[in-house]
């Protein structure tokens, strides 16, 4: 039972940051059909900027909002410098776009910063929690209590607001959502700022438990892929269903069979669902009459 | 309140709008017929901003409006229902007339909804309901609701009719008339010449590209190459 517990726990806490990579994918795939692997790397400058900052003597909670800060910059600058004038490329020219993006702020991470690991302190303290037998580190709970928030945060956003909807009528319609007087440009905008910002989030979060150096947005990024493509790509609810169910597979996989097969477990799963379900395990099924 | 002057737009290199020039007068109900792949769909495209033009003027209450964006136009009192009806599938009835008045700061917009389904009453029963279940006619009064909940002064609707059995279309005619009750202009697309004609105030004929007749709507289903087109078969 301690045991079943301690997997679910580490399962939860890696499965809500896939959560909120996969989530920052299908705002963007949402907003302008663009699958942005440069996802991973809104985490990894999550981690990073905020690990540098509190180096320079800054307290921790301003260091976190500068990485969040800067996140949102790089999502900005992607989207106008990168995105926005190649609009009318076919989608498998904006990925590579999005590829070549990701090494480059990988590189330019690797310049800035250094190539060492990196760890932030745990936001309270060390002292392990018992629960259920199991002894669950604090921090895992600020990364799934910090999830569950953003997720709830983004509903609240996309069901209950104006401009939410908007996201939602241009993911469902572009030409009669500009008919009917949305600033599309807008839209993405908003849709680059709001991944890049939800991923730096997860990598602060996630930091004290896992490190983080430049290069751990490229695995991330995959993950979140896959978490995404499990859900159903362009379904937010999915996306998260999808992120957590990868996190558990692979505790889970880890831990009652081999550590060693703990990426491949994962990915076997993923292929065979989207062989039997292409739309994912949550995709919606079109309710269009045409 | 519109003038077009020789408007020209195609797709790549085919040209489609060969110089389109017309008029559509405040108050007036405008019929545009034509047959299919005339260019209808285009022009009215091009009139909202969402397909380029690669030339001519179009200048809404005498301001040029061609190098606006299409929210800029929504703003200045153009909207439009397009053709194939294009409702935001996922969303509610009421998300999608909110998202009609999308451009407007005002306090009217829930008045103006009432006035939508008031006018429409299928659609006020089905408000919780996500727009892409709707019925094809429903769906049609959707997307003619929409439009209007951008408080338009010019109103285009492309193919309303399309689809729809003869009681519902009558329903939509209906609207139509109703709408010039209350002061908007509408721009209408038909390719049910007949219908679109005995309500409209005055029509164009449209052939490939270009306006090769016009006149007030019962002149235009009198002339007998207009009947011969566009009245026979259909
Ligand atoms: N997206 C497009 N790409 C290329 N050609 C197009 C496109 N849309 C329309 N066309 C062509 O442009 C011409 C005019 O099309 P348009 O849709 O404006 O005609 P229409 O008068 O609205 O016809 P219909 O009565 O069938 O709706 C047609 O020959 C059509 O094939
Ligand atoms: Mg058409």
């Amino acid at each position: 039972m301690s045991e079943f517990v301690q997997f679910l726990m580490s399962g939860l806490t890696v499965g809500a940051v896939y959560a909120l990579v996969a989530l920052g994918f299908t705002l963007v795939y949402t907003a302008s059909d663009v699958v942005n692997f440069a996802q991973g790397e809104f985490v990894m400058l999550g981690g990073m900027v905020t690990v540098f900052m509190a180096a320079l003597g800054v307290p921790l909670p301003v260091a976190a909002l500068i990485a969040v800060a800067a996140a949102v910059c790089v999502g900005l600058l992607l989207y106008w410098l990168a995105i926005a004038p190649s609009r009318g490329a076919s989608p498998v020219t904006l990925i590579i776009i999005t590829i070549g993006a990701s090494i480059l702020l990988r590189g330019a991470a690797q310049v800035l910063f250094d190539k060492q690991f990196h760890k932030l302190p745990s936001f309270s303290g060390d002292v392990p929690v018992n629960l259920l037998g199991a002894a669950v580190q604090p921090q895992s709970f600020w990364v799934i209590g910090g999830t569950a928030l953003i997720v709830l945060l983004l509903y609240l956003f996309m069901e209950r607001t104006v401009l939410g909807k908007a996201l939602r009528a241009t993911a469902a319609n572009r030409l009669a959502a500009r008919l009917v007087g949305i600033n599309t440009t807008t839209v993405m905008t908003l849709a680059f700022g709001g991944s890049a910002a939800i991923g730096a989030i997860g990598g602060i979060l996630v930091t004290p438990i896992t490190l983080t150096s430049y290069d751990v947005g490229t695995l991330l990024a995959l993950k979140g892929f896959a978490a995404a493509m499990l859900g159903g790509m362009g379904n937010p609810l999915g996306a998260v269903m999808g992120g957590i169910l990868l996190g558990l597979l692979e505790s889970f996989g880890a831990g009652y069979l081999s550590s060693t097969y703990k990426d491949g477990i994962a990915f076997v799963v993923i292929l065979v669902v989207l062989v039997a379900m292409p739309q994912g395990l949550f995709g919606r099924r079109s309710v269009e009459r045409v | 309140m519109l003038e077009v002057v020789d408007l020209r737009s195609g797709y790549g290199r085919i040209e489609v709008l060969r110089g389109v020039s017309l008029e559509v007068r405040a108050g007036e109900v405008v019929a545009l017929i034509g047959s299919n792949g005339a260019g209808k769909t285009t022009l009215l495209r091009a009139l909202s901003g969402v397909q380029p033009i690669t030339g001519g003027e179009i200048r809404l209450l005498g301001a040029r409006i061609d190098a606006l964006a299409p929210h800029r136009r929504v703003e200045r009192g153009l909207t439009q229902s397009p053709e194939g009806r294009q409702v935001f599938g996922p969303l509610s009835v009421e998300d999608n007339l909110r998202l009609g008045a999308y451009m407007r700061r005002d306090k009217e917009i829930g008045a103006d909804r009432d006035q939508v389904y008031a006018m429409f009453p299928a659609l006020a029963e089905k408000r919780r309901i996500a727009a892409g279940s709707l019925s094809g006619g429903q769906q049609q009064m959707l997307a003619i609701g929409r439009a209007l909940m951008g408080r338009p002064k010019l109103l285009l609707l492309d193919e309303p009719s399309l689809g729809l059995s003869p009681l519902l279309v009558d329903q939509i005619l209906a609207a139509i008339v109703a709408l010039r009750g209350r002061g908007i202009t509408v721009l209408l697309v038909e390719q049910n010449a007949a219908a679109a004609l005995e309500i409209a105030d005055r029509g164009y004929v449209l052939e490939t590209g270009r306006i090769i007749s016009t006149g007030p709507g019962a002149a235009l289903l009198s002339d007998p190459a207009v009947k011969a087109a566009y009245l026979g078969a259909d």
